[in-house]
């Protein structure tokens, strides 16, 4: 048991280590930060466009969703980052991050807000129709807001998954939560860095982790 | 033009990456049928321990479910490999991707299962018992049927996402797609082993996703 904590959670290596994990910690919010809202409007921006029902656009967007959901996230980064330097078009760790998530997460975004807005029934656009409304209007005062409430747990699943995601930005060699763990493990020559990452993401994430797993409960009660 | 066919689509390239790429391909087909297995079997399994309503054995279930949906997987793909070594415990590349990814579809597993079999309606247990029925003969025959049912769309969505991550396998030397793709790009100086990876991935998911698109029509609705 000594031997176990003092590999995994040496006070020593802790006290060492941690301000390397706090500049980490900084990255990972700021990534977050960045790709969150930027992931969010790119999808809800798919799905409007997607409402207004004119045919070869909605093939187009269909393709684009499924194509970005079906690229597992790291292969898109690698990709941008390894890739786009032979075109001459340099793009920063932070970038190609950036890039990539939103990318990808405006593709499960868009599919998310679009079963949002399938779900309302139809009468719903034609009353708006009837009182006069225009379509920009329609789909903003009446549809999202229905569509928005009928999808939150995947929302907000969808937004823990994103945060999680950041981490990948580690394999691009950008310092990170969890790749700055891994320099100081490389340092210190003791794991107690990675469970300190751990712990740091544990924390930070079970009460929103806990908060979707009640919508999702709630959303599959409700049919 | 001709730089990115010359950078993305070298036929010289292609043909000589081809075979190892491929072999990584079927690295990725084995590695995520493997989680598939563990993680949907182990989740079925420990959300039928729940419902046996065991204290001790609850808490420990919630908190393993805890712990593996709010962790990102990178983080504990690089623990299990970097980390548990120091405890003794030194696992391959693909072990250690099979179990972490396979830890992580069985937390939600559980999750979708439990979830799924509290949201039917309480009458179902009371009838089953009116006509007889004894505890555990409810729970196959009656509860879970119907369960499993309410579970698969979501089963799937949670499933594909997870499968995706077996890309992540190239951060511990996994020989999957990705990573043979990587590393014969750096050793040619030309991207086109990526595109080739990439191909391998959108046709080994596409399907999925619209599948996953059409179960979720096929099973959400009319109930």
């Amino acid at each position: 048991m000594d031997l176990f904590l003092d590999n995994f959670a040496n006070i020593d290596s802790l006290l060492q280590i941690y301000p390397l994990l706090l500049q980490g910690l900084e990255l990972t919010v700021m990534i977050a930060a960045v790709t969150l809202p930027l992931a969010i409007l790119v999808g809800l921006a798919l799905a409007v466009l997607y409402s207004f029902e004119i045919r070869w656009l909605r093939i187009a967007l269909l393709v684009y969703i499924d194509l970005l959901r079906s690229f597992p996230v790291l292969v898109l980064l690698i990709l941008i980052f390894y890739s786009l330097p032979f075109l001459g078009l340099n793009l920063s760790g932070f970038a190609a991050v950036s890039l990539a998530i939103v990318l990808n997460n405006s593709g499960y975004y868009g599919e998310i807000f679009r079963a949002g807005i399938l779900s309302v029934p139809g009468g719903q656009k034609e009353a708006a129709h009837a009182l006069g409304f225009g379509p920009l209007r329609t789909i903003f005062h009446i549809i999202l807001p229905q569509a928005i409430r009928n999808v939150l747990a995947p929302l907000a699943s969808n937004s823990l998954e994103l945060v999680k995601t950041t981490s990948i930005a580690a394999l691009v060699a950008l310092p990170e939560l969890l790749r700055s763990a891994r320099v100081a493990q490389e340092q210190t020559y003791n794991p107690t860095p990675l469970t300190a990452a751990a712990v740091i993401f544990f924390v930070l994430l079970w009460p929103f982790a806990r908060w979707v797993a009640r919508l999702e409960r709630r959303a599959l009660a409700g049919r | 033009m001709e730089r990115i066919i010359d950078n993305y689509f070298n036929a010289a390239v292609l043909a000589d990456a081809f075979p190892q790429v491929l072999q990584g391909f079927q690295v990725t087909v084995l590695v995520s049928l493997l989680v598939i297995l563990v993680g949907i079997g182990s989740g079925l399994l420990l959300a039928v321990l729940r419902c046996m309503d065991l204290r001790a054995v609850n808490a420990a279930i919630v908190a393993y479910v805890d712990v593996f949906r709010t962790l990102p997987q990178l983080v504990i793909i690089i623990f299990v490999y970097f980390g548990l070594p120091y405890a003794g415990l030194s696992l391959s590349p693909f072990a250690t991707t099979v179990i972490a990814l396979g830890a992580v579809l069985s937390a939600f597993a559980t999750e979708i299962f439990y979830s799924s079999i509290m949201a039917l309606p309480r009458g179902q247990w009371d009838a089953a018992k009116a006509l007889g029925f004894g505890y555990l003969r409810t729970l196959f025959s009656i509860i879970l049927p119907q369960a499993v049912r309410l579970a698969i769309p979501l089963l799937t969505n949670r499933a594909i996402a997870i499968t995706k991550g077996t890309a992540l396998g190239t951060a511990v030397a996994l020989p999957e797609t990705l990573g043979q793709a990587q590393s014969i790009m750096a050793i040619v100086a030309n991207p086109s082993p990526l595109t080739l990876a990439a191909a391998f991935y959108l046709t080994f998911f596409i399907p999925l996703v619209v599948a996953s698109r059409w179960i979720e029509h096929r099973f959400g609705r009319g109930r």
